[in-house]
């Protein structure tokens, strides 16, 4: 089994800016909930309570930017951009000002409701010019976003996970470089966040009911390699799924489509995720089975895609271990 | 910079910019000049520690957005001079004031009167809603009430630094709708952030009308020292009490000067289109040639020959 890590951000954020005096840690009320109340308490003069006032926090962040400053904002994903969208474009987005977005409980990985879950914040982002976005799936990629975020010019929004999760990958965030999990030729997965782990469990089955699946993890998601991408496309017989934590339009889904489209490849296309609609407040898990976010609907989506049944139960796919990914090199030999 | 002219001088000159380009143009934002002439000319003459300009005095054009293919972009904010450590910045919150704010530019040697001539032209630099790049802006504020914000963060991180320059924010009384700007007061004050400095031109007037008939906005005194702020009031167009406000006691605190301005001030005549004084455009050639007639009177100028203008 793949190994659980607690709190890999309360460490990471710590150890970067500790190394980075011009980085400054700034929460909008949500300290403990994002991992940086221990930061507050123990390195208060790099610390700024803004307060709930997320309009004020955005252009805050683009002055301290103008003063030379790499201010790491902390707070919800979906309060990072619905209210204070405006105060986002115009003084952080715009003159790309170095401010990192630390968004927590991405999609649906908050029994918060639709209040609380980010789940068109991928689509907002890629729509906005200047802006960067990165998106954390293990607990490897939590620990080296800090770092990966920071090296970026000009502003960045990441999809950060908090709490105790899986460490599937053994080498840092690469900005711009994808995840090549196995390199199959039937089918393309790309998945991103938290239902790269669901594909994985779900290539085991996939792979026993006869299907060679190539699935690809996202970690960058703006800007994107689109030449590698299609590349991959072109290397499976069949079609392309897409699995993600967030609405089926302007997400990862729609990136693929967009790449596929604009390179006139004629293949089939399945994007799965929350399908225009919004969630509501539950555990993860049955969120995930509820919207189809889970290994079981990937299954059923590729078994669309193919026109076949495969046969993959629920049993199947519990008992389909995750291990870690041990080599991004060597990542096919799983 | 060594100041050339009084700070009269120069407000009646921008008043006198401002309104033979409403002229030649047929409309523009005259009321502006009225009611903010002596607070941008007391800043710029007066208040506002500034180093010599580092662009050129004739704006360039419009060179692209900030952008990572752009890596030659650069702001406005080189007419105000360098960024230097004991120099002072200065935001201009209502980028609609931005007509007012480069004659200003002008009169104080900042800018040359061709800059004017490029007011609102396709491929300008010098736009009529003031941009980042547009001569003296160093941010984009053009949706009102983020200016006040942007200037608290970087004031927090100058004053980290230890840098002696001040922080200014000109304001206009209809951001006090906008709830950020009670949220940046607020921030100033819980981080004692005392280097911002604020006017705001208390002229009472938004777009579609007197405030009044807007939205009422009650106490603004009361309401922004409960909040935090150190607030000093002053008649818009008394200098002497505008650098008595200015000198006003606030450590730990952020300073607002509440300017009263008369939206009609120097130019009587446009009472008569009270209450839309946002943006005035001429009715009537009849209308635009007994304005000429009567403000160029008032400023003591000969009226504007726009014969051939637009």
């Amino acid at each position: 089994m793949a190994e659980m890590v607690s709190r890999p951000y309360e460490r990471a954020f710590e150890k970067h800016a500790l190394a980075n005096p011009d980085v400054l840690c700034l929460s909008a009320d949500l300290t403990s909930s994002c991992e940086i109340d221990k930061f507050r308490d123990n390195h208060p003069d790099q610390f700024l309570s803004l307060g709930m006032a997320e309009q004020n926090m955005m252009s805050f962040a683009g002055g301290l930017g103008l003063a030379g400053y790499r201010p790491f904002i902390h707070t919800f994903g979906v309060f990072c951009y619905r209210r204070p969208y405006d105060q986002l474009m115009a003084s952080i987005a715009y003159p790309r000002r170095k401010v990192r977005i630390m968004g927590f409980l991405p999609g649906i990985t908050t029994p918060g409701g639709m209040t609380h879950q980010a789940i068109e914040d991928i689509s907002v982002m890629r729509s906005m010019p200047n802006m960067t976005i990165l998106e954390t799936g293990d607990a490897t990629e939590v620990e080296s976003i800090c770092e990966a975020a920071d090296s970026i010019d000009g502003p960045v929004y990441c999809r950060v996970l908090r709490g105790s999760m899986p460490r599937l990958f053994d080498t840092p965030i690469v900005v711009g470089q994808m995840r090549e999990i196995s390199m199959g030729d039937d089918v393309l997965i790309v998945t991103a966040g938290i239902t790269t782990e669901e594909a994985m469990r779900a290539t085991k089955a996939l792979e026993g009911a006869g299907v060679s699946v190539r699935h690809l993890h996202l970690n960058t998601i703006k800007p994107f390699d689109a030449a590698t991408m299609l590349d991959h496309i072109n290397s499976v017989k069949g079609g392309v799924v897409t699995l993600e934590n967030h609405v089926t339009e302007g997400g990862i889904g729609s990136l693929m489509a967009e790449i596929m489209a604009d390179n006139g490849v004629g293949k089939k296309l399945k994007r799965l995720g929350l399908n225009d609609t919004y969630a509501h407040g539950g555990s993860r898990a049955y969120l995930m089975r509820y919207y189809g976010l889970d290994a079981l609907a990937l299954t059923q989506g590729i078994e669309e895609l193919m026109g076949e049944k495969l046969g993959i139960t629920e049993q199947d796919l519990s008992e389909a271990r995750v291990d870690a990914v041990h080599s991004l090199a060597k990542a096919e030999g799983l | 910079m060594k100041n050339e002219k009084t700070t009269e001088d120069i407000a009646l000159g921008i008043r006198r910019r401002v309104f033979e380009h409403a002229m030649r143009n047929n409309g523009g934002y005259l009321s502006q000049a009225c009611s903010a002439a002596e607070q941008l000319a007391w800043l710029y003459n007066e208040e506002l520690n500034l180093g010599a300009p580092t662009l050129p005095m004739i704006p360039k054009p419009f060179e692209g957005v900030p952008h990572a293919d752009n890596p030659n972009y650069h702001t406005g904010a080189g007419y105000n001079g360098p960024f230097e450590a004991d120099l002072d910045r200065l935001f201009i919150a209502p980028a609609h004031y931005a007509l007012v704010a480069y004659a200003t530019l002008i009169e104080v040697g900042r800018m040359a009167p061709e800059g004017l001539e490029m007011f609102n032209k396709d491929g300008s630099s010098v736009e009529m809603i003031g941009a980042e790049h547009s001569p003296g802006m160093e941010v984009h504020n053009g949706t009102l009430g983020i200016g006040l914000s942007t200037a608290a963060g970087l004031a927090w991180g100058r004053q980290k630094r230890g840098e002696t320059g001040k922080t200014w924010v000109y304001m206009s009384d209809g951001e006090v709708q906008e709830g950020q700007t009670w949220e940046a007061i607020q921030c100033c004050a819980h981080h004692k952030i005392d280097s911002v400095k604020a006017i705001m031109d208390v002229n009472r007037q938004q777009c579609d009308g007197a405030m009044d008939s807007v939205m009422e906005v009650g106490d603004i005194r009361a309401k922004m020292e409960q909040f935090g702020a150190v607030v000093a009031e002053c008649d818009a167009h008394d200098l002497n009490a505008m650098r008595d406000a200015a000198r006003t006691p606030h450590a730990g605190k952020p300073l607002i000067i509440l300017a009263h301005s008369n939206p009609f001030h120097a130019m009587p005549i446009l009472e008569e289109r009270f209450p839309r004084l946002h943006y005035v455009r001429f009715k009537s050639e009849e209308e635009r040639a007994r304005m000429n007639t009567s403000i160029a009177d008032a400023l003591g100028v000969d009226p504007i020959d726009y014969e051939g203008a637009h």
